[in-house]
């Protein structure tokens, strides 16, 4: 049980990688890579967001929306009723609710790093990761065990993917680009390389 | 005069206020789809319909919604726009919404929506932002396009799932470049798709945030 957890835990991580390998939240990740510590607080938020919303996005799933998820209520009508069509309504709500709570709970509990986020946090709602990452726990039948190691690993791989980002940026500054290339279109070609090099995880099993 | 402004409104974005080149909104799904030309296609169609109607009824409703909650109901437009697309793909072409799997749900997220409806729908009138938006998507589709073009062309010889160039695996002479297939081959695209534009159109070269000092020898130093 342990080792399917790891295995599952590594492939969010290296192999799958959300912004290297499924292309997500690549607009914060190209917009705020620019400092290894905006990145480094940004990553953070993201971790803490996809462990919260994927498992939640699960319950929800199983409970209210999937064919024949409401046969608890007893009531005959429901038992056969399939909802998942309003699946992308509820997971976006879901996402929307839980940041703004995260926000207010921080702000009134851990308000150092309520500030260290700061615009980060409400930001993180349009971050296609945080969607994507319920849209694939959807897609590949997670349970909610499951779903907990897939949130927070690929959480962990976006933030390692944008701290990496930064770095190298940091030190682009002081490479001689082409005229056309300065700035986004450098950025580009970089995450191609990274994206490159990422996949030799390709083959690692456990 | 009204005319020539929903003209610029049209074409402003396709070359030079491009949504993915100069904005960087909307990258986020448009990579990984762009392996065939086919799920390009219906990817740019589909983000034409959700673009022009979000915009247009966002700015129908614009001026009765209060600002405070103007985000979520510019997110309940779109999500619904989306389940329509996402459910009339299921319906007529199974197979094509399979491959695009995740990718439609996306378009929720796709920052070109919101960002567009924030930025022009809600201070313009209906048929302008609907222009706005159709022209916004057809710069999307641009880039989407030309690495969709490439990545088919160069990774299995084909186009449209017609063999242009004969691989080698079929008797032919074309050895496929498998890279072009593979994620990375799209972030080169776009980057190379950048340069080239830059260069044509010189003005959007972005200011280096400062200059680096020429080298001094090291006995002029002390």
């Amino acid at each position: 049980m342990f080792e399917h957890y790891l295995s599952l835990f590594v492939r969010a991580v290296f192999v799958e990688n959300m912004a290297l390998a499924f292309f997500l939240g690549m607009c914060t990740f190209l917009a705020i890579s620019k400092k290894v510590q905006t990145a480094l607080g940004l990553g953070i938020a993201v971790v803490v967001v996809l462990t919260i919303t994927v498992p939640v996005n699960n319950l929800l799933l199983h409970n209210l929306l999937d064919e024949g998820a409401l046969a608890w209520t007893g009531i005959p009508m429901l038992e056969s009723l399939d909802m998942r069509f309003l699946g992308l309504l509820c997971y976006i709500g879901v996402i929307a609710a839980l940041v703004q709570i995260l926000e207010m709970g921080l702000d009134r509990y851990v308000p150092a790093l309520y500030n260290a986020l700061g615009i980060f946090l409400p930001l993180i709602t349009v971050n296609c990761a945080i969607l994507g990452a319920s849209l694939f726990m959807v897609e590949r039948h997670y349970d909610f065990g499951e779903s907990v190691v897939f949130g927070f690993g690929s959480g962990v791989g976006w933030a390692l993917a944008i701290v990496l980002l930064a770095a190298i940026r940091e030190k682009l500054k002081y490479s001689d680009v082409p005229d056309g290339l300065k700035g986004l279109g450098i950025t580009f070609i970089v995450v191609g390389l990274m994206s490159l090099g990422f996949m030799s995880f390709a083959g690692v099993q456990l | 005069m009204a005319e020539a402004k929903a003209k610029d409104v049209l074409f402003q974005p396709i070359f030079n206020n491009n949504p993915i080149a100069l904005q960087i909104l909307g990258i986020c799904s448009a990579l990984a789809i762009t392996t065939t030309m086919q799920t390009t296609i219906t990817m740019c169609l589909a983000v034409i319909f959700v673009l022009t109607l979000s915009n247009f009824f966002i700015s129908v409703i614009r001026s009765i919604v209060p600002a405070n909650i103007r985000i979520i109901v510019q997110m309940t437009i779109i999500t619904s726009l989306v389940i329509l697309v996402d459910q009339l793909l299921q319906a007529f072409a199974y197979e094509i919404s399979r491959q695009l799997s995740v990718f439609v749900g996306l378009i929720i997220t796709n920052c070109i929506i919101l960002g567009r409806a924030e930025a022009f729908a809600m201070n313009n009138p209906p048929f302008l932002s609907a222009v706005d938006g159709f022209g916004n998507a057809l710069g999307y589709s641009i880039v989407l396009l030309f690495v969709g073009a490439n990545r088919e062309l160069f990774g299995s010889g084909s186009l449209m799932g017609v063999e242009i160039l004969t691989p080698v695996t079929e008797g032919g002479w074309y050895y496929t470049n498998g890279l072009m297939l593979l994620p990375p081959s799209a972030f080169i695209l776009i980057g190379g798709f950048i340069w080239l534009l830059r260069v044509w159109k010189s003005e959007q070269v972005e200011e280096e945030p400062f200059k680096i000092a020429p080298n001094t020898r090291t006995s002029e130093a002390f």
